[in-house]
């Protein structure tokens, strides 16, 4: 930031608490009239030592440490940390595994992308997309207490295998369920693609070209809105990726609407996979694990395609039942850096869709105040950031119809 | 009944503080709020400043960064206020009291009225334990 830039910009903090969903996170949009021009970005309000933790506990007891890393993803990082740990110690998962493991990892997707999608609807003052896309959400949610037990926070994933198996009688219950969300998903694909102002919200708005996401390391959905195409769970298969049949989404453009557009084909996609997946529970047979006895002391990496991009987990063992090292490297730790890219620029009505569009989910609704930087006196609330968000889409609405 | 738990007894204004959580409670408390559960009928909504908050709903097990916020934020609240520790990480810390970050649970912080433990609570949970709060400080006014 320049001194000159400096004088003339207003400072908005948003954050850190943004009471609608997730970590809180930092943000200081500089602002000059109504165009952003700087953003700084801090983060920490949600450390919690998740790293050390998990060096004090055995790997099996690991798995529910990483679990809790983020609420959103709670199948990614242990699906990466049972791959890195399966690496270190050489492991071959039984079949069966391989395609529960797929199944989980897929239905977390789904319901994350219908979670963003929500809040995006939201943030763009459509709460009809929000309350829609939520209620959509539910029915993944309840095949997930179908076969796990719990609505969140799954613990499904142990090192060499599963810990529950998928019942034959619950089989066609969840491909009932998923032939009832598809018909839902298309029609969000249908409304999105569609509307007009959804159009002019999101056309152009925060454009990342596929040089930014290089330069940033973007991962993930984002990337690949970017026309980057790049993803784990083709680059270097693991579980049953490999076993099914199924394509990355790519889209070109790089600005929101790419974005809300590769996350709906990539929920379809999902829905693909796990009815293969389904298909091959009811013949294939085995075990769901393997009895490991002892992790050998070396080193393990193992990768994971989060809903929100690339997870990474690096074990170390020393033939002890616990690890001396464990690297964490979340997706949304790069994604959020390319907010400094994609929010500059715009007016400060899209600094929020920008800000969602990475999904951090973050969107700081409430707890947003405008301060003049020589007075220091507050000019807006959180409420009045929505609130200047929803009236653009308003204008927008009388402006097209 | 006195006025004052009359009025702050119905129609529940809530300002959520997430004081580093996993998010699945946060998800789990709009979820509640959403068609499926929908207690937006019962006049009960997320309110974006904390002076016009009923009710601190917190999630999480509070770390260094965040400690002297949530205290601040519980001196700016009008009183009398409700406070819900929502969740296992909040209600007793779970896993992260080990942890070299985090400040133990939330009522050595400030002080709590209702407990909802579970990792997440089910939505249901939370609109169990918001109903036996309500109960029980209408009950505790009558005396």
């Amino acid at each position: 930031m320049s001194e000159n830039t400096e004088n003339k910009s207003c400072v908005v903090p948003i954050g850190p608490y943004h009471p609608l969903q997730e970590e809180p996170e930092f943000f200081k949009l500089h602002v000059d009239g109504e165009k952003v021009v700087g953003i700084d970005i801090e983060i920490g309000y949600n450390h919690r030592g998740i790293e050390k933790i998990s060096e004090a506990k055995h790997y099996d007891q690991g798995i529910f440490a990483v679990e809790r890393i983020c609420g959103i993803c709670s199948t990614s990082h242990p699906f990466a940390y049972c791959n890195a740990v399966e690496d270190l110690a050489g492991i071959e998962l039984p079949e069966r595994a391989r395609y529960i493991r797929t199944l989980v990892g897929e239905l977390e997707r789904i319901h994350s992308h219908l979670l963003w999608l929500g809040l995006a609807g939201h943030f763009l003052g459509y709460n009809t997309v929000w309350m829609w896309s939520w209620k959509y959400r539910e029915p993944v949610l309840d095949i997930f207490e179908k076969i796990s037990g719990n609505r969140q926070h799954y613990s499904m994933f142990k090192i060499g295998g599963v810990r529950r198996d998928i019942l034959a009688e619950d089989i066609p219950w969840i491909e009932k369920e998923l032939d009832a969300l598809i018909k839902a998903v298309e029609m969000f694909k249908g409304a999105v693609m569609d509307d007009p102002v959804i159009l002019a919200r999101t056309k152009n708005i925060g454009v990342l070209t596929a040089k930014d996401i290089k330069d940033y390391g973007g991962v993930g959905p984002l990337a690949r809105a970017s026309g980057v195409d790049i993803d784990i769970r083709r680059d270097n298969p693991y579980a049953a990726y490999n076993l099914v049949d199924w394509k990355v989404q790519t889209f070109q453009g790089g600005d929101i609407f790419a974005k809300a557009v590769v996350r709906i084909l990539e929920t379809l996609e999902s829905i693909k996979i796990i009815q293969q997946c389904l298909v091959r529970l009811k013949t294939v047979t085995g075990p769901i694990d393997l009895k490991i006895k002892e992790i050998p002391a070396g080193e393990g990496i193992g990768r994971h395609e989060a809903p929100r991009g690339e997870v990474f987990h690096y074990v170390r063992g020393d033939k002890t039942n616990r690890p001396t090292r464990h690297k964490i490297r979340a997706p949304s730790y790069v994604n959020v850096a390319t907010n400094e890219k994609a929010v500059i620029g715009y007016d400060i009505s899209d600094a929020l869709i920008v800000l969602a569009a990475v999904d951090p989910c973050y969107c700081c609704t409430e707890r947003v105040s405008v301060v003049d930087a020589e007075k220091g006196t507050a000019l807006y609330t959180g409420n009045d950031l929505i609130r200047l968000s929803q009236e653009k889409t308003k204008k927008l609405k009388e402006r097209i119809f | 009944m006195s006025f004052t738990v009359d009025a702050l007894t119905k129609s529940l204004n809530v300002f959520h503080a997430a004081c580093s959580p996993c998010n699945n409670c946060d998800i789990e408390i709009l979820d509640a709020l959403t068609p499926r559960y929908d207690l937006e009928r019962f006049g009960i909504q997320l309110v974006g400043s904390i002076r016009h908050a009923d009710v601190l709903l917190v999630t999480g097990a509070v770390n260094k960064k965040v400690v002297h916020r949530i205290k601040a934020l519980y001196e700016q609240a009008p009183k009398p206020i409700i406070v819900i520790a929502n969740g296992s990480c909040a209600c007793s810390e779970i896993l992260f009291r080990d942890s070299y970050n985090t400040c133990g649970p939330l009522d050595k912080i400030i002080p709590v009225d209702l407990y909802i433990p579970g990792c997440p609570p089910r939505p249901e949970a939370i609109i169990a334990g918001v109903v036996k709060l309500l109960n029980a400080v209408r009950a505790k006014d009558k005396k």
